[in-house]
């Protein structure tokens, strides 16, 4: 019997016959690059413009003052009594009294209020933040289950356009693009902030 | 290659998915018209979305040349279709994931259920995805007793409202926030009595009823706008959360694809990042993107399947004008400028895919003469053209499909079809009834200008401005109208 991938590919071949052998040429005369280079004041700008066009707050801070910033930025939002989680590869003096993730199943990463984590790189110009999984940032579920997300943006990671973004990133690693908060426009078209991601996001941009 | 696959090309099966409505286009599109509550829902929702869009897209600049590498992109993708899924395969397979290979839907189904039956589980959360809808899964499933848990709010609406999808971004266009609020006081278990119907309130609804789902979950089931053929990557847009949810939390993931979701390259993803949200939700980014590439060590499901499915898509790859609809990215844009569909919604088109794609994509999926009023269910305007971001030439693949069907019937020696009987029974009623055949009538003009050469360059009133800027393919000399009343159609 014929396996349903070799009926796929032997319908495929019979569909495309002679049409199979035309070359079509990819016109890339779009935008590869912005105009201005990455970690650039005006990049820096137009991403604080989109994160909080798009409900998250920005903090900006100069690197020496990070950890201070970070804690500053915690104490805002967490609920009392609400505990941080971090990913292993965090620096340890940023929150020095959170909890680093082992592994926790998601019912425990649901008592967490808030995580804390580093980023891959940012597109300026849709305010995307990408992450990796890198040590700085954790798998995939620490940013997703906590209701606040606060990520740390270096200067030198945020580049203008999504070509320069996704030319920065691993396609073999699991990444995750957030811009902006958790939202729906499934009412009426209406965009609403916060439904099962985090509801919170907040953006500590670290400027030089 | 064996004898066997040089036969006729092969359709998606009847008696599974939905592909196929319960009543021809224009039976169903009279319903919905008479529907005023849903019109004014669906007025106001198009206005809103198309506002949104043209804001985002007027930013770039380089819109124009992103819609053609985009295209260029999917129909070179196209030709080598073939070479791109074993790719996909190989770099899926090698990084841990399991392929699966599916000839139609009832495979699909088999596949996808002795999938979650070796997980020894009896409930599923699925985010959204048009392929399982169209093969009918959630209905197979629950036939062996598994429920799927829709978990996209607009999804969840429809689950809850014991209803079917009007559109394939926003599928609860047709309910208004009131319609909402009393289909959750109703279905779900433990809701606040006190719920209002703003929209945030209604969000918040979705989120606590949902949130012990998920992080119980065991099994997940996603579909994929994209697939990076070099790669292995696999990568779906969202705005909520419940796609991470879903694609993250459980041990098991199976994800179930068209075969022609594909592109060659991680660098050729850049086009179709800038070209979806803007035309979709009209923002410049989801809220979420996450991609994936088979099995992640110590991050995410251990388990990772990747289901793709024919379906009648091998058959839409045969025709050399019709193919161009494979190339589709399921923006939606088509539908939220088209005039028929703002009057009728998404019901009366019968198939999971409304609106102008839906009326080219359904009937070369299921072969033509399953969905043959759908190729008529449009004014040929050619609006869909001109915010299609892949520029898929829905107006001429609308009039080649008339022109096909009409060849067929006449190849056959049959009497008009029962689709395109009862299309004389109802009231057309797209535009203003004189109106409508005036525009058929111009059409036919067209085609009398445009004899020779089979395309032609500049038409009369209303389609001049239109054809200004493009060529329009010559429409079949016999209109609908004119080919029914032929039939001893009688006029509405
Ligand atoms: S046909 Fe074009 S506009 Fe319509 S849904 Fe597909 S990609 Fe979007």
């Amino acid at each position: 019997m014929t396996s349903a991938k070799e009926e796929i590919l032997g319908r495929i071949r019979a569909a495309l016959g002679e049409s199979r052998s035309v070359p079509t040429v990819v016109p890339r005369d779009y935008r590869t690059h912005g105009s201005d280079e990455p970690g650039s004041p005006a990049v820096l700008d137009l991403l604080e413009d989109r994160l909080v066009d798009y409900k998250a707050s920005v903090h900006r801070t100069a690197s020496a003052d990070l950890a201070g910033t970070v804690r500053q930025v915690l104490a805002a939002l967490l609920p009392e009594g609400g505990r941080v989680l971090v990913p292993a590869g965090l620096p340890p003096d940023w929150v020095p009294d959170a909890s680093t993730d082992e592994g926790f199943d998601a019912p425990t990463l649901d008592g967490f209020a808030a995580v804390v984590t580093g980023c891959a790189a940012a597109a300026a110009q849709t305010g995307t933040i990408a992450l990796d999984g890198a040590p700085d940032q954790g798998r995939r579920a620490i940013t997703l289950v906590p209701d606040i997300h606060v990520c740390v943006v270096r200067a030198g990671q945020v580049v203008q356009t999504v070509p320069e973004l996704l030319a920065r990133l691993d396609p073999t690693r699991a990444l995750t693009f957030v811009s902006g908060p958790s939202a729906t426009s499934d009412i009426e078209l209406q965009r609403v902030e916060g439904v099962h991601g985090p509801r919170t996001l907040a953006v500590v941009l670290v400027t030089d | 290659m064996s004898g066997i696959f040089l036969g006729m090309p092969v359709h998606a099966p009847r008696g599974v998915g939905a592909l196929r409505g319960a009543e021809p286009f224009p039976v169903a599109a009279r319903t919905a018209l008479a529907n005023t509550q849903l019109r004014r829902n669906l007025g106001h929702a198009t206005a809103t979305i198309r506002a949104k869009r043209a804001a985002v897209v007027s930013e770039l600049d380089d819109w124009e040349e992103l819609r053609r590498a985009g295209e260029a992109i999917k129909t070179a993708t196209m030709t080598r279709l073939d070479e791109h899924l074993e790719q996909l395969e190989r770099a899926f397979t090698a990084r841990g994931g399991t392929v699966h290979w599916a000839r139609d839907a009832n495979e699909a189904n088999e596949v996808v259920t002795r999938l979650v039956q070796a997980t020894g589980e009896r409930e599923v959360v699925k985010v959204k995805s048009m392929a399982t809808q169209e093969i009918g899964l959630n209905e197979a499933l629950e036939a062996v007793g598994i429920a799927a848990y829709e978990t996209d709010l607009a999804e969840l609406i429809v689950q809850l409202g014991h209803d079917t999808p009007s559109h394939i971004l926003v599928p609860a266009i047709h309910r208004n926030r009131s319609e909402i609020r009393e289909i959750f006081l109703r279905e779900m278990a433990g809701v606040d009595p006190m719920l209002t119907d703003e929209p945030r309130m209604l969000a918040m609804a979705a989120r606590a009823h949902l949130r012990r789902k998920f992080l119980s979950a065991k099994v997940g089931i996603s579909g994929a706008n994209f697939a990076v053929a070099q790669t292995g990557t696999l990568v779906v847009l969202e705005s909520e959360g419940n796609g991470r949810m879903c694609l993250t939390l459980p041990q098991t993931l199976i994800t179930v694809m068209g075969i022609e979701k594909l592109v060659p390259t991680w660098t050729d993803l850049e086009v179709f990042l800038q070209l979806l949200p803007r035309s979709s939700t009209g923002e410049r980014m989801n809220p979420y993107t996450s991609t994936w590439a088979g099995r992640h060590e110590g991050d995410g499901p251990r388990d990772v399947h990747l289901v793709l499915v024919d379906n009648g898509r091998t058959a839409t790859l045969a025709d050399e004008i019709g193919r161009q609809v494979l190339n589709c990215i399921k923006c939606s844009a088509c539908m939220n400028v088209c005039p028929v569909y703002e009057r009728t919604g998404g019901h009366a088109y019968g198939s999971v895919y409304p609106g102008p794609i839906g009326a080219v994509l359904s009937p070369q999926l299921t072969g033509i003469e399953d969905n043959a009023s759908l190729p008529y269910a449009s004014t040929l305007c050619g609006a869909c053209f001109d915010a299609c971001p892949v520029r898929i030439d829905i107006p001429s693949v609308l009039v080649h499909l008339r022109a096909k069907h009409v060849e067929q019937q006449r190849e056959d020696h049959r009497l008009p079809s029962a689709e395109a009987l009862s299309m004389a029974a109802a009231s057309w009623v797209m535009s203003t009834s004189t109106r409508f055949s005036a525009a058929e009538k111009a059409s036919r003009i067209g085609r009398l200008l445009g004899a020779r050469r089979g395309r032609i360059t500049m038409l009369p009133p209303p389609f001049s401005g239109w054809s200004a800027s493009r060529d329009v393919p010559l429409p079949p000399r016999e209109s609908f109208r004119e080919w029914w009343a032929g039939r001893g159609g009688a006029t509405s």
